[in-house]
């Protein structure tokens, strides 16, 4: 089976800066693809080679099967959410959502009845004389998103979409956005710096630091299995352990991860376990997340809410099963 | 200073604003009643007597119409020129990063800051160099050097207000460059360029001193206008030629405010 997107050993520079460094990367169609990492982790410089905006310095890059190297952006069956959505703000909602179908030559009455049930589909029937200006956050995001789906698109590029939006609509988009791309079963490629979106939303996840793609796999391989002491970190701020330490507990001198909410503290020295130090608490609704000091290491412990808690600088001890201690491919 | 809004203000500064206001336009006025006058030597006060005769004898001197007809061309070609290239130039500065952007752009805003006897005197010397004969085309030269300045500017800024990834969605639309400047740059920018190449018009329009180092034997309107001051013969005529200009300028102006300023609300609602 054709991949949507295929890279193959792709790069772009820009000067000395290696925006993206060697990437290979196969987006399955119809799936849900998240490219997850911080800001300048070329996450973004990826999505706009798939877009047409950048052209790769080296390597391939081939979208269905047909290559798509030097093709413009306009000739690409592909189309992108802004970040700030990009609505033009002389133009109706309608013809705004109607516009990629009005370049193509679509007649009058045929592209607004698109359009009408494009801005159906987003949610927003019977906005469409009004302006963009006139729309709030959330309803500009879903104009943009109808303006893309109305082309049909063979796969739908997503640029941090739901980064300027407030935490409950955040949830709603997110949950509304995997049920269209389910309902429309077009690939989705969303681009975005929050791990929680990224496993909740996504099929599959890459995770990228430093223009390399650190690993690829479902949430559940991210989360509970990272290769390396980044991904570890960076995906749910796991607690990353030196090789000394691993090594008495597994025998094996590795880095290894452990999730912070494998860690049970229990109160009072001595006894099995790790002998640690309370550093603070930090209260976050229904989980309090605990810093530790463990001779010099430096861990997190997550406990549920209701959790009799020790007192800040008390002596604590740590248990954790054998089997929630990952161990990481990254040599020690 | 919200908070006064609705509040009256003081009569003290009512009288000095409405003072402010005379000391600008009465001397308009002062033009409109010479142009009846029936003294024609001088401009006595109060006119002897009124009368439209002035009217006729403009209309039928042909040295009148050449001049208004130059500058009219002149104003006209020197736009157009300043539309193209401005628009062009704020383009490229505000669009991309290339070596010597900064430069560009301080040298394209030079001419207006220069004063208009250094533009002319080296544009003078130029053609000469170049063995240039004057001619209308050296005028157009001339007045272009500063139009494309206020069209620029005018541009410039309207180029940073819009979201550049708009261009990019038009493209990710399937729209190819032409038609992305057609629906999406020119309708963005189209405001800007009206008030712009307005305000190069007028600029142009009573253009003196490049134009008295640039033209050659052609009497642009306000060169006719000088000459025809020192001359001691039908002086009115000059004050008809004035009184019509300014009503004739003053139709497009309101059209552009009104129109600019319409625009600027459907840019900037929302905000």
């Amino acid at each position: 089976m054709t991949s949507a997107v295929s890279f193959q050993k792709v790069s772009r520079h820009f000067g000395s800066v290696r925006a993206v460094d060697a990437v290979d990367l196969d987006i399955v169609p119809g799936e849900f693809f998240a490219m997850l990492g911080p800001s300048g982790s070329g996450k973004t410089t990826c999505l706009r080679l798939i877009a047409g905006f950048e052209q790769p310095t080296s390597g391939s890059i081939s979208i269905f099967g047909e290559r798509a190297e030097g093709v413009p952006p306009y000739r690409r069956n592909v189309n992108t959410v802004f970040q700030d959505y990009a609505l033009f703000p002389h133009l109706s909602v309608l013809d705004n959502v109607a516009y990629g179908l009005m370049v193509k030559g679509v007649g009058k009455p045929e592209r607004q009845k698109a359009a009408e049930e494009a801005l159906s589909l987003v949610r927003l029937p019977g906005y469409g004389a009004r302006r963009p200006g006139q729309l709030s956050g959330g309803q500009r995001q879903r104009v943009a998103l109808a303006r893309a789906l109305v082309n049909q698109p063979k796969v739908l590029l997503l640029d941090e979409p739901l980064g300027a939006l407030d935490l409950k609509l955040r949830e709603n988009m997110q949950e509304e956005l995997k049920s269209l791309q389910k309902a429309l079963g077009i690939t989705f490629v969303f681009v975005t710096h929050d791990q929680g979106e990224a496993l909740s939303m996504a099929d599959r996840v890459a995770v990228f630091n430093d223009g390399k793609i650190m690993q690829i796999g479902t949430p559940e391989d991210i989360y509970q299995r990272p290769r390396t002491r980044f991904v570890a970190d960076f995906v749910g701020s796991s607690n990353v352990l030196p090789p000394d330490f691993v090594e008495r507990y597994s025998g094996q001198r590795r880095w290894g991860s452990l999730r912070p909410e494998s860690i049970r503290v229990g109160r009072g020295a001595g006894g099995e376990g790790v002998a640690a130090r309370l550093v603070s608490t930090n209260y976050l609704g229904a989980t309090t997340k605990l810093a530790l000091d463990a001779d010099g290491l430096r861990l997190h412990a997550i406990v549920p809410a209701g959790t009799a808690l020790p007192v800040e600088g008390e002596a604590v001890v740590l248990t954790f099963n054998r089997e929630h201690l990952h161990l990481m491919d990254e040599p020690a | 200073m919200r908070s006064d809004r609705g509040q009256s203000a003081p009569r003290s500064l009512k009288a000095a604003a409405a003072c402010g206001l005379l000391f600008l336009h009465l001397p308009l006025l002062l033009i409109f009643v010479y142009a009846f006058t029936t003294e024609e030597k001088s401009f006595v006060w109060p006119p002897p007597g009124l009368t439209t005769q002035w009217f006729a004898v403009t209309w039928n001197r042909p040295d009148v119409w050449q001049a208004l007809s130059l500058s009219v061309r002149v104003a006209a070609i020197s736009t157009a020129i300043a539309l193209i290239l401005g628009t062009l130039c704020s383009a490229a500065v505000s669009r991309t990063r290339f070596f010597g952007r900064e430069t560009i752009s301080l040298l394209v805003i030079l001419p207006i800051a220069l004063p208009g006897i250094i533009t002319g005197i080296a544009l003078r010397s130029a053609f000469s160099l170049a063995d240039i004969p004057f001619s209308f085309w050296t005028i157009v030269l001339g007045h272009a050097t500063f139009c494309v300045v206020v069209v620029y500017n005018n541009a410039v800024a309207r180029f940073r207000r819009t979201s550049g990834s708009m261009i990019e969605a038009s493209m990710d639309l399937g729209a190819d460059g032409f038609q992305t400047f057609r629906h999406v740059v020119l309708p963005n920018i189209a405001t800007a360029l009206l008030a712009g190449g307005m305000l190069a018009f007028a600029l142009s329009f009573d253009e003196v001193i490049v134009t008295t180092f640039t033209a050659g034997q052609q009497q642009t309107l306000p060169i006719w206008m000088l000459e025809e001051l020192i001359r001691p013969r039908q002086r009115p005529v000059t004050n008809v030629v004035a009184m019509v200009v300014v009503l004739v300028t003053l139709l497009p102006i309101l059209a552009a405010y009104y129109l600019t300023r319409d625009g600027d609300q459907i840019a900037g609602s929302g905000k």
